[in-house]
This record gives C-alpha cells, structure tokens and sequence, in this order.
C-alpha cells in the first residue's frame, strides 16, 4: 500500500512533461478510459493482460484515493515521474513496477514486433501507441505504461543497434570483398616504374598509398598478396618507401623491420615522428608533487600527474610561461627530465646511506633522483667523461641542493681502479648509445647510424659494464646492484651488452620492478640468449608514450671473475676452453691492478684486498665436481700462492724503502 | 684539493658572517648525514681549483684517491677566489645562507622577475623586510612564498628603507638563482 499511495500522490503531475503530450493526441481516447487526464504518453501498450490488472487496480483506486493526501513528499521525483504517470493511470499492482513491467512487456514485444522494423525512436513509439491503441481498447494499464515504455524503449534501442551492426557487417563484407578484387590489381612496382620514380623527387603520396598497401598486405599475406610477388620482395620494397618517406637511412630501417611486425613498425615510426610529451620530476629534497603542482597551475600551468607508476612526475601539457625558467625551475623545485629517464633510478631503488656509483651522470637529472630518494645521505661519485657536459652537472647538483655528492671526470672504464674494485653498493649505468630510441627528440639519428657505429657503441658498452659490476661489492649489505639502462633500440646494445656480462661475471639478472614495460628479448634473429633476459624491460614510444628505453637490473653474487660459472651456462665445450684462457689473463690483470692499488694506499683498497684474497679463497672451495672445475680450482690454488709471495715480495720492499 | 690555510679561512668566515651573523657557529658544526656510515660527521671547507667547497668529511675521505685533475666538484661550493685574490660568494652557497640568514628581504611577485635578470632590489619591490638592517650587511632575498631567489649588500637601514622614494635601491644585487641559466658557464 505505500507504493501505491507513492504513486498516487504524485498523480497531478503525470501530465507535465511536455514530450510526452506530443503523442497523447495520437492515443485514442480509449486509452484513457478511467482517467482522462492521464493519456498514455509514449507507450500505451494495452493488452488484455493489462486489462487484467487495470481492473484489480480500479478496485483499488478507491483506498489509494483516500491515502493520497498522507503520502508525504518523501518519494523520489526523478525518478517517480515516469513511473508516476503509469502509477496514476493504473495504479500498479504493489508487486513492484518493475516485474509487472517485464510481463507487461513481453507481450508489448509481440505486438511490437510487426512494426518495429518501419520507424525509429519517437517514431516507433508513436506508431507502437497507434497500433496498440485500437488493440487494446479498454485496457488502460496507464500505470504501466510508462515503465513498459522504459523498458520497451531499451529494447527497442536495443534491436536497433543489432540491426546497425548486421548492416554494419554487411557493408564490411562487401568492402572486404571490393579491397581484395583492388589487391588483386595491386602489385609491386617493377624496375621500370622504380627507375622512373628514381629519377625524379620522391612522390610522397604515391610512396604512402604503396606504404599502406604492402602492409595490409604483409599483415594478411595469404589473402591480400600482390600477384607474383614473394614475401621478401614486399618487405624489400617497403624498407625502400619508408626509407625515402621518412628518412631513415637503409640499415637503419632494415634493423627496424626486423624487430617488429608491419602493423606495429608503422606505429613506431609514426611515433617518432612526434614529441613526446615534456614531463618534469619534483624534487622530493625541496618540496612535494603536490605543492608544486599548487604553485604551477598558478603560474598558469597545464600538468597532470604522469602516470601511477610515478609519485613525482608531472606531464606538462603546455604553459604560459617557459616552464625551463620559472622561479621553482631556479629554486630547484623540479628538473625537466623525460618520463622513460625516470625508470633506471627507479629500478636501482637507491637506500639511505649507501655508495652509489653514476658512471655517465650528465646533465644529472637521474643524478639527482638518486640523491633525493637517499635524501641526501650517503655517498653519490657522479662521473662524467666529457668536460663540456660536466658545467651543467655542477650546476643542476647545485641548483637541486644536492650535497652528498662528488663529481669526477674520468673514463667510465677508468672508474675501478680509482675507486677501488669492490667498494660501492651501487651503480647506475646510463650508457652511451646510438639513441635510436630519441629519434623523435633528434631526427638526425635516422641518417646517421650505421652497423659499425653500433658496433663500436656495443664494444664500449660492454667494457663500461664490466667495470661497473667490478666497482661494486657483491657483499655489501644493502645493496650489490648494476642497473643498465640505454635510451636505444637495437638488440646489439641492450641484451647483447647484458648477455656478455652474464657469461663474464657471477652476476645474475633480477626483475626491476617496472612491470609495465615489454620484456627483453631471449632470442633474436640468430641470437640465443639466456632466458633470464626476459627479466629486462624494454620501452616503446608508440606503447607506453615515452622514448625508447632499454632497463636491466643485475645482482652481483659474488666478487670473483667469471670462471666455474661459466660451465653451467656454456653450451659448447669450445667455450670453456676460450674462458680458461680468459681467466689467466684476468688473473694477470687483476694482479696488475692490485700493484696499483697497493701504491695508492687507500684505506678501502686494502679492505678490498683482503676481501678479494677471502673470496678467492672461498672461490676455491666454491668449484664443484666437475673434472674442468677440478683442474680450475687448481689453478685458483696455484695463482693465488703466487700473489701471496708477490705481495710479501712487495712488502719487504716497501719496508726496504722506508 | 687541500683544508683552507689560515689566511683564507678568515676571509671565507668573515663574508660569511656578513650574512649569517653567528649562526656562523652551526654552519661549521652542522652534523651530516652523509657519507655511508649512518653516525653523523661534521661539515668542513675545502679548496680545489680556487673554489671553496662546503663539504662534510666523510665525502672528504673518500674523495682523496680521485686525482686533482679529475676531482671536479665536492658536496656544495660555496665561493671562489679570484685571480686578484678576494673571495665572492657565488650562488651555488644560497641554500646554506638561506637556512642561516641573519637579514631578509621578501620581494613582491612583480619584483620576483626583475631581480633574477639580475637587477637590484628597488624600494617598490620590496615587501617585508627584517629590522636592524645595518649598511653594508649581508641580505638573503627571498619571494613571497619564502623562496629563496639570491643575495645581496644593503645599500640603507631598515629605517631609511622607509623613507626612501620608490625607485631608491635598497638591496645591491650580488647574485642570483637566475644565473644558472644566464651564467651556466661562469658558475
């Protein structure tokens, strides 16, 4: 009874909306039977059903009348509108709208049908209520009316859009149909046609559709292939169209297309072709996201967050004023740094009070990430090769208040044997590389790289690697880690450089943390690497919006050179043979070098020796049943009695000396 | 890169007095966190290549095995010494004077732009300012928000300040947050 004096108190108004008194004209009068007020305004579906229930609630108008004035105001108005007017005209039964309004509609439906197809929306329902109208003579479920028409409407959208969709699929079909029978008539260009094009500027549009079209057909080659063309000869011609359209020069593109499909090669290169957006780090040392954030939008300031993965970045979707030199930029607020930089600093997870090692600091913006999450405890050796670059490292340390750092120039290769293997608790490894993944931010890398150049970087990545993991200490209690990061694409840099250093030192690759991004490769074109690669991260600009990125974290389990190690991995007995020789050298080396620390005389230099004598003396014991290893160990035994008398040797020396 | 003699001691501490007053005295005996042991050190001054560096021990320690000429920078460099032999205070110290300062200056927004291109404080500019301002004292400048923005010399008291017309010079302008990126190559 409550619902029912809900409903009819709000019986007034069920006349008011005007888009409902569109169709009452059209309703026959006989709808409204009982209440000649309240026309059935969009659905006056009556069915003998309905009838049913008109009568009962008839019986019931009478008490519901009388109720009328105690309802209160209580009930909802939005929503009550609609249902108000059905209620008024019938009264519902007390069941609930909604279950008569299902059954109701049900029945709707069947009446509905015929004419459903003919019209749309108001259309629809006008000749629904027309039709329904002389059929349903006497059956005023006014009351109902309204949720039916909910309800039919939705379903009435509903067929709609299924109606839309089988047309939609059709017109597809038929297209799919006209593109193969044009497919048919697209092939490759032949030599003519070439040499013609040669010969003049290059058509661009011409090179557009022809790029478009090898791609679609590489994409579905079974069905869209070109007549008499092999799958080579496609890929061929489309290395040589996105060359000359987008200036890429031949090996450069060549590496592209064979690292990713045609559909998602040509993302990448539209991708390149834009900036990515400018994002900006807070600088936790001096102030909070937050706050920045306040004081940007002041300034007039578009910025965002930059994603979950980041508490301190900001993007920057444009400025009123240089946002590379607002008072905060001077203050040392926030450091203008490119989303993907962010990600090595986040994968090393520097802690308070530790030693960490940033072998390629300039111009410093991972520098001072590092500083701000160790809040300035600790230790930083920030070193940079070139002289230029070091001003605007100084200057960014300054400017950001960071105070626990040194800043050196030397070759990263050099860094060991100055800071003394095995003394630090981290290092980052920013290396110098190709930057085949910035190209949107410097377009002359796509005509400048070639495979000797990539070589090169490669040989000098892998050397400063191998210095880094000698720098740190695989003991030490907090840390052990190497993170090595390239802001480059090409295989020979990323997991080449990581797969070496697996085989040359006991490091073993651990996941950075960054899980959005695309795992490393295991196994490229000929290459077989290990399968821990997986565990790196690869970044896209066309995936994830920021430059290229290359992340590998590794743990440095133990201070000795790659030996015994070596065995379990090697697959080809050739190999061991390579490292036994390698090893003697590196004894040789490591020799050498521990004559030059004795000459510093360092503090940390003499706790390294001692640690290097510990491990290798461990080391010895380490190596297990395997006859190589055997014959290994004993050589450990022999070369490290050898150093020991050196050093004795040495010793009696320096007190000849003195 | 080697301690300070005496002679340059007085000069560094005697600049630095002019703006810290004797909160001299916690600058020198600031406890550090830095370094890898987690028990404090303390802070000290160091020179290398005629510029003076603010840093604390620990880093001073494990800086001596990088060589002289491969040892660019330690901790904060505070000042340099020119070839006349007088000591300036560069920007790079603002932070450590800013914490420290005896005198302040608060500029309006209007003002903020005009002193970073390096300009002086001009009275209208100016919108609160510490009392007991002597001529000739040290004077940290700073924005509204209290951001730091530089340095400078009072040119008058603070009583005169209040008398002076609105273009009349009140702070001389010794340097600013601005010349990093105007002066990147002098710093």
């Amino acid at each position: 009874m409550p619902a029912l004096t809900r409903n009819k108190k709000k019986g007034a108004k069920s006349q008011t909306p005007p888009t409902k008194q569109v169709t009452k004209p059209r309703t026959p009068p006989s709808k409204t039977q009982s209440k000649p007020q309240t026309t059935t305004l969009k659905k006056g579906a009556k069915k003998p059903p309905l009838k049913k229930q008109k009568k009962e609630v008839v019986v019931e108008e009478e008490p519901l009348e009388e109720d009328d004035e105690v309802v209160s105001d209580a009930s909802i108005d939005s929503e009550s509108e609609e249902l108000d007017e059905s209620d008024d005209e019938g009264g519902k039964g007390s069941n609930g709208f909604f279950s008569d309004d299902e059954e109701e509609n049900d029945d709707d439906d069947e009446t509905l049908g015929d004419d459903f197809l003919e019209g749309s929306g108001e259309e629809e329902e006008e000749e629904e209520e027309e039709e329904e109208g002389p059929s349903d003579v006497g059956s005023d479920s006014d009351s109902d009316e309204d949720d039916d028409d909910l309800v039919k409407q939705s379903e009435a959208i509903d067929r709609k859009l299924a109606k839309q969709k089988a047309d939609a699929d059709a017109e597809q079909q038929e297209l799919n149909k006209q593109d193969e029978s044009e497919h048919d008539a697209f092939r490759l260009p032949t030599e003519e046609e070439l040499e013609e094009e040669a010969r003049g500027p290059p058509d661009l549009p011409l090179l557009k559709t022809r790029i478009e079209d090898i791609v679609r057909a590489l994409k579905n080659f079974k069905a869209f292939r070109p007549a008499g063309a092999t799958r080579k000869e496609c890929v061929e011609q489309l290395k040589a169209d996105l060359g000359s359209y987008y200036g890429y020069n031949s090996f450069l593109i060549g590496t592209l297309v064979e690292m990713f499909p045609p559909g998602e090669l040509m993302e990448l290169i539209e991708a390149f072709e834009k900036q990515r957006p400018t994002s900006i780090r807070t600088n936790t040392l001096k102030t909070r996201r937050r706050d920045l954030a306040d004081v940007l939008l002041n300034r007039g300031v578009n910025l965002d967050p930059l994603s979950k993965w980041s508490k301190v970045g900001l993007v920057i979707y444009d400025s009123q004023v240089p946002i590379g030199a607002t008072p905060e930029y001077l203050a040392g607020y926030y450091m203008l740094q490119g989303a993907s930089s962010f990600l090595p600093v986040m994968a090393l997870a520097p802690r308070e009070n530790e030693r960490i090692v940033d072998v390629a600091a300039a111009p410093g913006g991972k520098t001072t990430y590092i500083a701000a999450l160790m809040k300035n405890t600790g230790l930083i050796y920030a070193n940079e090769m070139k002289v230029p670059r070091l001003k605007s490292l100084t200057a960014n340390l300054h400017r950001m208040g960071v105070t626990n750092t040194i800043v050196c120039n030397y070759d990263g290769r050099e860094l060991p044997k100055v800071l003394g293997q095995n003394t630090v608790d981290r290092v980052l490894l920013d290396a110098p590389c190709s930057g085949t993944g910035v190209i949107s931010k410097d377009e002359s890398v796509k005509i400048s790289k070639t495979a000797d150049e990539i070589k090169k970087f490669a040989h000098l990545q892998k050397q400063l690697i191998l210095a880094a993991i000698d720098m740190v200490d695989a003991n030490s209690k907090t840390g052990g880690y190497i993170v090595y990061s390239t802001c480059s694409l090409m295989v020979a840099e990323n997991e080449a450089v990581i797969d070496y250093a697996l085989k040359k030192r006991d490091v073993k690759l651990v996941t950075c943390g960054l899980d959005f991004g695309r795992k490393g490769f295991t196994r490229f074109r000929e290459h077989r690497f290990q399968p821990s690669l997986d565990k790196t991260r690869r970044f896209y600009p066309h995936v994830h919006n920021m430059d290229g990125f290359f992340v590998a974290k590794l743990k440095k389990m133990s201070n000795m050179t790659k030996s015994s190690e070596d065995d379990d991995e090697a697959v080809e007995t050739v190999e061991q043979d390579e490292v036994s020789d390698d090893d003697d050298d590196e004894a040789e080396a490591i020799e050498e070098n521990r004559n030059k620390e004795r000459r510093t005389k360092s503090k940390e230099d003499k706790r390294s020796k001692k640690d290097k004598k510990s491990k290798s003396e461990n080391g010895n014991v380490e190596p297990k049943a395997r006859k190589q290893k055997k014959k290994r160990s004993e050589w450990k035994n022999e070369i490290a009695q050898a150093r020991e008398e050196k050093r004795i040797a040495m010793r009696e020396k320096a007190k000849e000396k003195k | 890169m080697r301690p300070l003699d005496e002679t340059e001691t007085t000069v560094v501490f005697e600049k630095l007095f002019k703006f810290v007053g004797n909160n001299l005295k916690k600058i020198v005996e600031n406890p550090s966190d830095e370094g890898p042991e987690s028990t404090a050190g303390s802070y000290c001054f160091r020179l290398q290549k005629n510029r003076v560096y603010y840093v604390s021990d620990a880093l001073v320690k494990r800086a001596t095995n990088i060589s002289r000429k491969n040892l660019v920078s330690l901790g904060t460099c505070i000042g340099k010494y020119t070839h006349a032999g007088s000591f300036h205070l560069t920007i790079m110290s603002l932070s450590i004077l800013a914490a420290n300062a005896k005198h302040k200056v608060w500029l309006k927004p209007t003002s903020e732009m005009s002193f970073l291109y390096g300009n002086h404080v001009l009275k209208g500019g100016l919108g609160r300012i510490t009392d007991s301002i002597v001529p000739g004292d040290g004077v940290v400048v700073f924005s509204m928000s209290d951001v730091p923005l530089g340095f400078g010399i009072a040119a008058k008291s603070t009583q005169d300040c209040r008398k002076l017309d609105p273009n009349g010079i009140v702070v001389l302008h010794q340097a600013d947050i601005g010349e990093y990126l105007r002066d990147e190559d002098e710093l």
